[in-house]
């Protein structure tokens, strides 16, 4: 039983510690399924009651509860929780760490190549589109909740800004998309800075509380100023974007006429994808680059110690307020994209269920990681579609893989931090030592 | 250049509630001296220093600062973050508050955020990488990488500060203010938890800060080799007020301070004084 003879032992109990923990879930089966599966009662012909015991049925449920309970504690004991030690080979390990490294090169190739190869396949393309929107609005959350520490569970709010932002003035005053782009931005930050000012003194579950609300709010708002935003009816007839004032469309001074090609609708998505590909690659850069600015590392710093954060001199109240017009800042371009992107917006698509996806993504990818969160966004948008077979298991499923995947990895895909700047050596710094903030 | 005191503090008190914590106290710290505020557990020495780093607003009473240039600043007028970064008044705390996942040297890089943050051109010449801000990024990797050295942790520098032993945090925490390029220092209980040896290294520390940098520093302390070691000054507080002032070898001989610390009146001090001589 003792696979791990240089481990130490205190993770891997002896034989009679799992029949021990075994019996005791037996037990706990036994008592559960005595009356759900032992005995079965019916009405029987003429109203009264009649019960039979199926004993061969309980036994063989306890029986598997058992054996199920052996074998979960061996695999424990070999592939144990993300802070056991793991009985891996160090080849295995460092071949591990060499993949680590390419994977988001790798990734990023095969994203940029996507609409060759998938050039006819336009499911693929549009879901492509869908991840990258997501990847998009989880980098930008990461700022916020990830380096900052403040927990926003209002988030698809400067989404809706956005994309209202781009609706309204590209249908009411004809502006093209390249110009309501920065504009979108523009006030999706002034919006963040407005949310800001409320919530600087306000910490954890308050602070989740007030976000959610004023992500409300702005549903409520766009739902109900009629005038305005048509209410539930939403925005229709929202322009398509253009290459710059080239419009892809099957016209005579379209691109596909100027390039002397045929025209084909496709076109259009795979500039769609590009587009939000480069958005998506405009926020990571940024991201990055701002980590190693001063402003981001007072971001992190924030999150690991306010107080020692203000004995330093370091002003939170512009460090909160940047974080969050920065954060919305990149969710009000991704609205704009969307919205251009439907071409029809209503406040249906901008419920709490998006924020809620979003946060997922950013705490399921590891707070703080560029890389985890992109992989998050690909395994919740791109899993959900994976599992659409199941039908309406895929709920259960996909419900079933996140409850496992934070069990084994506590704090996301990603957990560790890597250091912005370094002497000699980059080395990551391990999740236990790392503060989430809020 | 100014000559007189760097931190006065003029008929301070500081009530919560009914309970006073601080009541009326006056004192002076010199400048590019070593000041101790000392006495008992709960006679209010960290109170005073939240009040004079503005975690506290007081409820009477003026600290006034006096910059070597002699610009002089009344601290109870500002607050928060501001003492740090126009009065140039630095802290440590009690119990460390480092930024645990991030490494030794980002601490120090942290440290130096508004001289940054005007160098990156709040930010925007930075996300281009003007020039300008390259070499103030490297100046300031310099100086963090001096510190490091002075406290002696360079080789540890890209370890995270929360993952160094209790010793080399505090000596890191010290670092750190220092670096904001305080006029005064504010340590609360640099030495504690420190064993004897790194105690001595402590006092060594702080002496080469008041000597080479010419900082002036301020600091509550329990331990009395430390204190009577390296101070210039001492200020003996209890219940809240001052009870005795003056040099170590003053204070040392001082029956109210003896009393203060043994908890009994002035008369049985003396005589325990007397039988003991």
């Amino acid at each position: 039983m003792s696979a791990t003879p240089a481990v130490p032992t205190s993770r891997a109990p002896g034989a009679a510690f799992i029949l021990k923990k075994s019996l005791i879930s037996a037990l706990v089966a036994l008592v559960l399924f005595s009356l759900m599966i032992g005995v079965r009662t019916e009405a029987g012909s003429d109203g009264q009651l009649t019960y039979w015991t199926r004993f061969g049925d309980l036994a063989a449920m306890v029986a598997t509860v058992f054996g199920g309970s052996i074998v979960i504690e061996l695999l424990r004991q070999w592939w144990g929780p993300v802070e056991t030690v793991r009985v891996v080979p160090a080849s295995v390990q460092s071949a591990l760490s060499l993949a680590g490294r390419l994977v988001a090169p790798v990734l990023l190739v095969f994203t940029f190549l996507v609409p060759v190869i998938f050039y006819n396949e336009r499911y693929i393309l549009d879901l492509g589109i869908l991840v990258l929107t997501y990847v998009m609005l989880g980098w930008g959350l990461n700022v916020v909740v990830g380096l900052a520490g403040l927990l926003d569970l209002g988030y698809v709010a400067f989404y809706a800004v956005g994309a209202y932002s781009y609706a309204l003035l590209a249908t009411n005053f004809g502006l093209s998309f390249w110009i309501c782009l920065p504009l979108a931005g523009i006030l999706a930050a002034f919006w963040g800075v407005l949310l800001g000012f409320p919530v600087l003194r306000l910490r954890g579950d308050y602070l989740a509380i007030v976000t959610l609300a004023f992500g409300e709010i702005i549903r409520l708002v766009l739902i109900n100023w009629q005038d305005l935003t048509g209410g539930p009816n939403g925005v229709s007839g929202i322009p398509r974007p253009n290459l710059f004032g080239i419009p892809l469309t099957n016209d005579d001074n379209g691109l596909a006429a100027l390039l002397g090609i045929e025209f084909s609708p496709t076109h259009r998505i795979v500039f769609l994808f590009y587009l939000i590909l480069a958005l998506a690659l405009l926020t990571n850069w940024v991201t990055i680059r701002l980590r190693r600015l001063p402003i981001g590392r007072a971001w992190e710093a924030l999150r690991e110690d306010e107080v020692a954060c203000r004995a330093l001199g370091i002003n939170t109240t512009t460090t909160k307020l940047t974080a969050f017009a920065t954060g919305a800042m990149f969710g009000g371009f991704a609205g704009a994209f969307f919205a251009t992107r439907q071409g029809f917006i209503s406040p249906e698509s901008f419920t709490f269920h998006e924020s809620a996806l979003v946060l997922a993504i950013v705490v399921l990818g590891g707070m703080g990681s560029q890389l985890g969160v992109a992989l998050a966004a690909l395994a919740m948008i791109g899993g959900f579609e994976l599992f659409r077979g199941l039908e309406q298991f895929r709920m259960l499923v996909f419900g079933m893989a996140m409850v496992l995947l934070m069990i084994w990895r506590p704090r996301g895909l990603i957990g560790h931090r890597a250091p912005t700047v370094y002497l000699a050596k980059k080395e990551a710094i391990s999740s236990e030592f790392v503060k989430e903030g809020h | 250049m100014s000559d007189g005191p760097i931190l006065s503090v003029d008929r301070l008190s500081m009530r919560f509630g009914g309970i006073v914590a601080v009541n009326e106290l006056s004192f002076n710290a010199e400048r590019q001296r070593i000041t101790a505020l000392i006495g008992p557990n709960g006679a209010g020495k960290t109170t005073v220093f939240n009040c004079i780093t503005g975690f506290y607003k007081p409820s009477s009473g003026s600290t006034r600062l006096t910059q070597d240039d002699g610009h002089v600043t009344q601290l109870e007028r500002l607050n928060d973050f501001r003492i740090a970064k126009l009065a140039r008044v630095a802290r440590t705390f009690q119990n460390i508050r480092l930024f645990p996942g991030m490494t030794a040297l980002e601490n120090l890089m942290v440290a130096q955020h508004n001289a940054l943050m005007r160098a990156s051109g709040l930010t925007f010449l930075g996300l281009i990488g003007a020039p300008s801000w390259r070499h103030a990024e490297q100046a300031a990797i310099d100086l963090s990488r001096t510190w490091l050295e002075r406290i002696g942790l360079l080789d540890r520098a890209d370890d995270a500060a929360g993952n160094l032993p209790y010793g080399d945090q505090r000596r890191l925490e010290i670092a750190r203010a220092m670096c904001t390029l305080p006029a005064l220092l504010c340590l609360d209980e640099p030495a504690a938890g420190l064993n004897a040896r790194e105690s001595a290294a402590l006092s060594e520390l702080l002496l080469s800060i008041r000597n080479d940098h010419g900082t002036s520093i301020l600091l509550i302390e329990h331990d009395m080799s430390v204190v009577m070691e390296i101070s210039d000054h001492i200020v003996v507080m209890d219940h809240g007020v001052k009870i005795a002032e003056g040099s170590p070898q003053e204070i040392r001989d001082d029956p109210k301070v003896i009393a203060a610390y043994l908890g009994t009146d002035e008369d049985e001090a003396i005589a325990v004084m007397e039988s003991g001589t």
